[in-house]
This record gives structure tokens, C-alpha cells and sequence, in this order.
């Protein structure tokens, strides 16, 4: 008390009206806050919001990286990307690579995900059918790629069986379609996991109530079946855009981006200027590009989560 | 409590910081109190070589160089590369830096790898024993520490079945034997040309290979010339074997290893190989009866024929703080003793002139191929070459197209010519 009392008046109190101990714990209570935040933001800032903005600053640069000293070129690296037809090129490729891969992705894994929640097949085949069907799942891209050159090899086994001498992968007319299918047997297990939760969650009642009103089974379907799995569906999609957007182990390992420039899709078109050309500027400028592209199916996907929150 | 909390996440807040600069900014290398230094030496070698060899070599040089350790840092070849660009973008490059030709030039420019000639100069390094140096504006910039050279290959048995008695000698004879091979079916081919864009030395070894065979260039002045006769004759040949079905299935997408592999499964006739992989061969296929000679040239063409090749180099990097550890390593590789066994154990032919691998004398095939070898030259014209590797694959993708029928050769290489113009 005695202490107290020689203490000198608190001034701020006197100013602001807000005591000072009150505000101390205001602050106390931000710090620890921001001290259990801190090492995720420190690492949230080093590994991505630093590299991003390294890449962004490259693509303004000449000589980014290589050169011992850069100069900045405003937006020229922008111009030669966005006139080079390889560019273009690549993006019309990449829009076909994902777009049919995501399609197939989708009703593949529906399909198998109904076939493996079908009550007409019980628990053993269930549940090896559930185990062949997610092998494909279980590869990394580089098996992935060594597995299907060999069976698509000329002499390879696929051939063999169709008594055929096709070039699967280095065909110009054939090689799109090929990394596409390759890339639509290594992504559907991804849908179908995804979907066999969602069709395991919807509620028994809401079939039994269509059937006693009288629907069919593919009126269940698009009535019911689809509708309660909407979300998850819009999910996978936007995610799996991005995703398969930026594939390139499979394509790099399986073509390098040929015959010619066919199977050219942007992560090997930005990978080649980085470190075949070694022009990190215009591999950045690339790279931010299709960071724009992915920025755009990113929102998508937020607006859609927040919607479903 | 809270504040012991607080405490403990700030903690680990510094910690992890302190950890992440410190990894950025290490190179890598050190010294100790005690003045020791530690070297590192990256390169794709060791994983090539048989289990231990090249360690065991190492520890060599360590023990005759008190002070000074040797940490090998070894990845395959295309790891090797792409450590080597990140660390030459960020300042952390190993001291002692295993090349390839079509490196150098770019990291010469880029001003990360040392000048060799000052290094040499300052340690006095009798450079007379050196078969060959890289040079960028006339500084060296790499040693080869040994090559490889690509001879042509021919599957005896297949040849004998398709009614040719001795591998061929021009591109008449090999035109020849190319198609009676294929005409003998069972998925038999006379010649695989791999043009993965991919990996696109191809163009390099089993394309460029034919200009060189027959004393031609793809350079004139330093400067790109695909159009001149030589490039066109070469490609137009390679041009008449696809038309004619005679070159393997699948080229567009076939990289190196597939190329050996159709060979040693006994599919194709003849190929254009490293020696490094008779020994692989050998081992995977023991009944392949097959040969080495010199790559075919034009039917009139009397003079040395140049043979591709292919180095494993040695460099140091600018920014080593111990270039003359890194000096004394590289000394030491290219010494007469070591380099002899650095070659006898790769199965290659030696940088250092003086050096003889044992197995010219143990093995016939090795006894050919350094005969070839002697009575020809060395020739790979992209060492040195800006973007070297993007330069092959410019060429094949105009000549995959050409060979596709969407173009005329002379189109393609009018092409490739415009855009290799762009890239010097």
C-alpha cells in the first residue's frame, strides 16, 4: 500500500482513459497471440510469400539470376511470353490435357465409387475391386512414366496384344492423347475415394423416400445422388484444374514435352526456358502467368468453400 | 505459464530462423581452427563408376594431402545440373565442380566457375599432359577428365543373317545393311536414332555424329551453319533411312538408354554408342556377338573422320574460398597414375595424354575403339557452345517435324539456323 501510494500518477490513464494495466494486458494478450502465430508466419513468409515475389521481381529483370547484373525491363519479358506462339501453343495443350483429363477423372471415379458402394457386391470382392481400383493411386509419377513407356513401347505389351506396331507416345497425331489417358489412369483414384465418402454420407431416407415416390433409379441419380454430392464434386474439380494445370513429371518423363512441341503443356515450356535456356526471367515471367491462370480457379475454389461455410 | 509459452514459441521462432539463413548462406566448404579445409567436389561420377571406386580414390588424394577432406556430393547426372544452376544462382556452388561441355559456356558467362589458366598459372601446372581444355574467350574453364567416345556399334549376328559380312565403311554400305536388316522382320531394325526432346543429345551423338564422321561442321567462324553441304548431305541421308523404315520405332520419344537397350536385346543392327556401356551389354545380353568401327562416311571421303565424344570435366567454382584445395584435387585427377585408373575403372579414354587404361591391352573391343580413336579426332562441336543443350533440341524438334513429312529438311535446318542465330 505504501508503495502504492509514492507511485507517480498514471499519466496515460489521465490522457487516454484507458488504464494503463488494462492496456499492458491488451498488448500481453496480442503478443502471445502473435508469439503462437509467429513460427507458422516466419515460415509462411520464407517459403512462400519471399519466393513469389523473388519470381515476380525476376520476370521484371533481364538476365534474372544468370547475368552479374540485372537491368529492369518493365514489362518486355511479358511482351516476348505472350508473342511467342510456343507459348500459346502450350496453353492450348494444357487446356486440352486438363480439361479432358479432369472429365474423365470425374466420371471414372463416379463410376467406380458407385460400383464399390453398390450393395449388389459384398464385402471380399468390394473390397478387392477397392484395392485395384486405387493402385494407380499409390505410384509416383516417375513409376508411372517408366511403367507406361514400357507398356506403350513399340515392342512393348500393349502392341503385342493388339498385334499392332503403334507409337503410342512418339506419334505427333497420338501423343497428346496418350499422356492424357495416362494422366486420367493416374488421377481417377483421387475422385473416387473423394466420391465413395461423399455417397457413403448421403442419408438412406432421402433414396427410400424418391423410390416410394415412384423415381427411377437414374432420376435417383441426377435427383438425389448428384445433387447431395454437388459440393464435393465442385471441389474436386476446381482442385483438380489446378493440379493438373501444372503436371509435369508425367509429361516431362514420358515425352520431355514432344514429338515436336504436341505434348508442350507450360510447367515443361517454363521449364525448359529455366534450365535449358536458362532464361530465368522469362521462365519466371512464364511461371507468373500461369500463377494468374491458377490465381483465377483458386478464387473459384475459395468462394466456393466460403459459400459452403 | 503463458509467458513461459511465449517464451518457448519465440524460441523456436529465433531457432528456426537462425536454421533457415544459416542454410542460405552456407557454400558449404570450411576451415577449422586448426587450418584444415574441407572441399566439396559435386558430380554424377560416382554413382557411373563401380561401388566404392571412386571413394576409394578420394581417400587417396586425402592421404596425400594431409589437411585437406574431400566430401563427394553424387547425384545422377540431370541432379548434378540442376544443383549446379541453384547454386550457381545463389553464390553456393561446390568448390570443386564435376562439367559437361555443354555447361560451360554458360557458367563461364555467368562468372561462376574460375578461370582454370589463372589457377594453373599461379600453382605452375605443367598443362602439357592435357589432351584437351575448354575455353571460353580463350581462359579454360574446364579440364576433360576423361572421355567417352561414341563409336558405331553393329549386332553381328543380325548382320550375318541379313547377308553382310563386315560392318560398313560409308553411308552406302550402312544405307544398305540398314534396310536388308529391317527387311529381315521379327521387329528387327537396321539403325535406332534416338530424338527425345526430352534428353536431346541424340542430336548430338546419332545426328551430328555423320557431319563430323565425314570431316564436316555444323559451324563456321564460331557461328551456327546448319545449311552448308555437309549438314544437309548428313540429315538427308538420316532423311532417305526413315523414308526406307529402316530406323527403329519410336525415335521421336527414344532417349539413350532405350536406344542401348533396343540394341543389346539384339532388335537392331547397328547403333552409334558410348564405349561406357560395352561392359553393360556385355552383362545384360552375354550372347550379343557385336562390334566397334569407326562411323560410316560419304562414299568419297578419304580423310579423318571425326568421332563424337563426350567428357566427364572438372572445374572449380569462383566462389570456393579454397581454390587451391580445389586446384590440388583437380591436379591430382589429372595426374598420369590416377587419371589411368580414373579411366581404366570409367571405361573411358584419358584426359591426360600420358595415361593408359588397362583395358586397351585386357580387351579387344577397347584395343578397336582406341584404334579408332587414334586414327581419327575428337569431335563434339556443342562444348563450349552457348545453351548447348536448348540448341540440340531447337535442331530436334525442325527435324522431327521434317521427318514427319511437315516439312523439307533443308526448311528444317533454314529453322533451326534462324533460331540457333538467336541464342549466340
Amino acid at each position: 500500500m505504501t508503495m502504492r501510494s509514492l507511485t507517480a500518477p498514471d499519466t496515460e490513464t489521465l490522457v487516454t482513459g484507458v488504464p494503463a494495466a488494462k492496456k499492458r494486458r491488451h498488448l500481453r494478450r496480442a503478443a502471445e497471440s502473435y508469439g503462437f502465430l509467429a513460427p507458422t508466419l516466419i515460415l509462411l513468409f520464407v517459403l512462400m510469400i519471399v519466393p513469389i515475389v523473388m519470381v515476380i521481381s525476376y520476370s521484371f529483370q533481364d538476365r534474372a539470376i544468370m547475368g552479374s547484373s540485372t537491368d529492369l525491363v518493365g514489362f518486355d519479358n511479358y511482351v516476348a511470353i505472350l508473342t511467342d506462339p510456343g507459348f500459346w501453343k502450350a496453353t492450348g495443350n494444357t487446356l486440352i490435357f486438363t480439361v479432358t483429363s479432369v472429365a474423365a477423372h470425374l466420371v471414372l471415379g463416379l463410376t467406380f465409387a458407385m460400383l464399390l458402394n453398390s450393395p449388389l457386391i459384398s464385402a471380399v470382392p468390394r473390397a478387392i475391386f477397392r484395392a485395384i481400383y486405387v493402385l494407380p493411386w499409390l505410384f509416383t509419377a516417375a513409376v508411372i512414366a517408366v511403367l507406361w513407356r514400357m507398356l506403350l513401347a513399340p515392342n512393348g505389351i500393349i502392341n503385342f496384344l493388339l498385334d499392332s506396331n503403334i507409337e503410342w507416345l512418339a506419334s505427333p497425331q497420338l501423343a497428346l492423347g496418350t499422356v492424357t489417358f495416362i494422366n486420367i489412369w493416374a488421377g481417377y483414384p483421387f475422385f473416387m475415394v473423394s466420391l465413395l465418402a461423399g455417397l457413403q454420407g448421403i442419408p438412406q431416407d432421402l433414396n427410400e423416400a424418391a423410390r416410394v415416390d415412384g423415381a427411377s433409379s437414374v432420376q435417383r441419380f441426377w435427383n438425389v445422388t448428384i445433387p447431395q454430392l454437388r459440393p464435393i464434386i465442385i471441389s474436386l474439380l476446381l482442385l483438380d484444374l489446378i493440379w493438373t494445370s501444372q503436371q509435369f513429371a508425367l509429361i516431362w518423363m514420358t515425352t520431355g514435352g514432344g514429338p515436336i512441341d504436341v505434348t508442350e503443356v507450360l510447367s515443361t515450356y517454363t521449364y525448359k526456358l529455366a534450365f535449358a535456356n536458362y532464361d530465368f526471367a522469362q521462365a519466371a515471367t512464364s511461371a507468373v502467368l500461369v500463377l494468374l491462370m491458377s490465381m483465377v480457379l483458386a478464387v473459384f475454389y475459395v468462394r466456393h468453400q466460403k459459400a459452403r461455410d | 505459464m503463458h509467458r513461459r509459452a511465449v517464451m518457448l514459441a519465440g524460441i523456436a521462432t529465433t531457432a528456426a530462423a537462425v536454421v533457415v539463413l544459416t542454410s542460405c548462406s552456407s557454400g558449404g566448404s570450411g576451415e577449422s581452427a586448426d587450418g584444415d579445409v574441407t572441399i566439396e567436389f559435386a558430380q554424377w561420377w560416382e554413382p557411373e563408376l563401380p561401388d566404392g571406386e571412386f571413394r576409394a580414390l578420394i581417400d587417396d588424394f586425402e592421404a596425400a594431402n594431409p589437411g585437406i577432406t574431400v566430401d563427394l556430393v553424387s547425384g545422377p547426372y540431370a541432379s548434378t545440373k540442376e544443383q549446379l544452376f541453384a547454386g550457381a544462382a545463389s553464390g553456393t556452388m561446390p568448390d570443386v565442380v564435376g562439367l559437361d561441355g555443354a555447361w560451360v559456356n554458360d557458367f563461364a558467362s555467368q562468372g561462376v566457375i574460375a578461370d582454370l589458366s589463372t589457377l594453373m598459372a599461379d600453382s605452375g601446372y605443367d598443362d602439357s599432359e592435357l589432351a584437351s581444355q575448354v575455353q571460353v574467350d580463350g581462359k579454360t574453364y574446364m579440364i576433360p577428365v576423361v572421355n567417352f567416345v561414341y563409336p558405331m556399334f553393329t549386332n553381328d549376328d543380325l548382320l550375318a543373317q541379313a547377308g553382310i559380312d563386315a560392318p560398313p565403311s560409308t553411308r552406302s554400305e550402312f544405307a544398305d545393311a540398314a534396310e536388308k536388316v529391317s527387311a529381315l522382320g521379327d521387329d528387327a531394325s537396321g539403325w535406332v536414332l534416338p530424338l527425345s526432346l526430352e534428353a536431346p543429345n541424340g542430336v548430338q551423338n546419332d545426328v551430328m555424329s555423320w557431319v563430323w564422321a565425314s570431316g564436316g561442321s555444323m559451324l563456321a567462324d564460331g557461328q551456327p551453319d546448319l545449311t552448308n553441304d555437309d549438314v544437309t548431305s548428313a540429315t538427308e541421308f538420316i532423311g532417305d533411312l526413315w523414308d526406307s523404315g529402316a530406323i527403329a520405332s519410336g525415335s521421336f520419344t527414344m532417349k539413350e538408354q532405350d536406344k542401348v537397350e533396343e540394341f543389346t536385346n539384339g532388335r537392331v543392327g547397328m547403333m552409334i554408342d558410348s564405349l561406357a556401356h560395352i561392359n553393360l551389354i556385355r552383362e545384360t545380353n552375354p550372347d550379343l556377338k557385336f562390334s566397334i568401327s569407326a562411323i560410316p562416311a560419304e562414299d568419297d571421303y578419304t580423310g579423318e573422320r571425326g568421332i563424337p565424344y563426350a567428357s566427364w570435366g572438372i572445374g572449380v567454382a569462383e566462389n570456393s574460398e579454397h581454390k587451391d584445395a580445389a586446384f590440388k584435387l583437380v591436379s591430382y585427377l589429372m595426374s598420369e597414375e590416377t587419371n589411368s585408373k580414373l579411366s581404366t575403372m570409367a571405361n573411358a579414354f584419358p584426359g591426360n595424354t600420358k595415361s593408359v587404361p588397362e583395358f586397351v591391352a585386357d580387351d579387344d573391343l577397347f584395343a578397336t575403339a582406341f584404334e579408332i580413336y587414334k586414327a581419327g579426332y575428337p569431335a563434339n562441336e556443342f562444348t563450349g557452345l552457348p545453351v548447348a543443350e536448348e540448341l540440340m533440341r531447337q535442331f530436334g524438334e525442325q527435324f522431327q517435324a521434317a521427318l514427319d513429312g511437315q516439312q523439307s529438311i533443308p526448311d528444317a535446318l533454314e529453322k533451326a539456323q534462324t533460331a540457333w542465330t538467336a541464342e549466340f
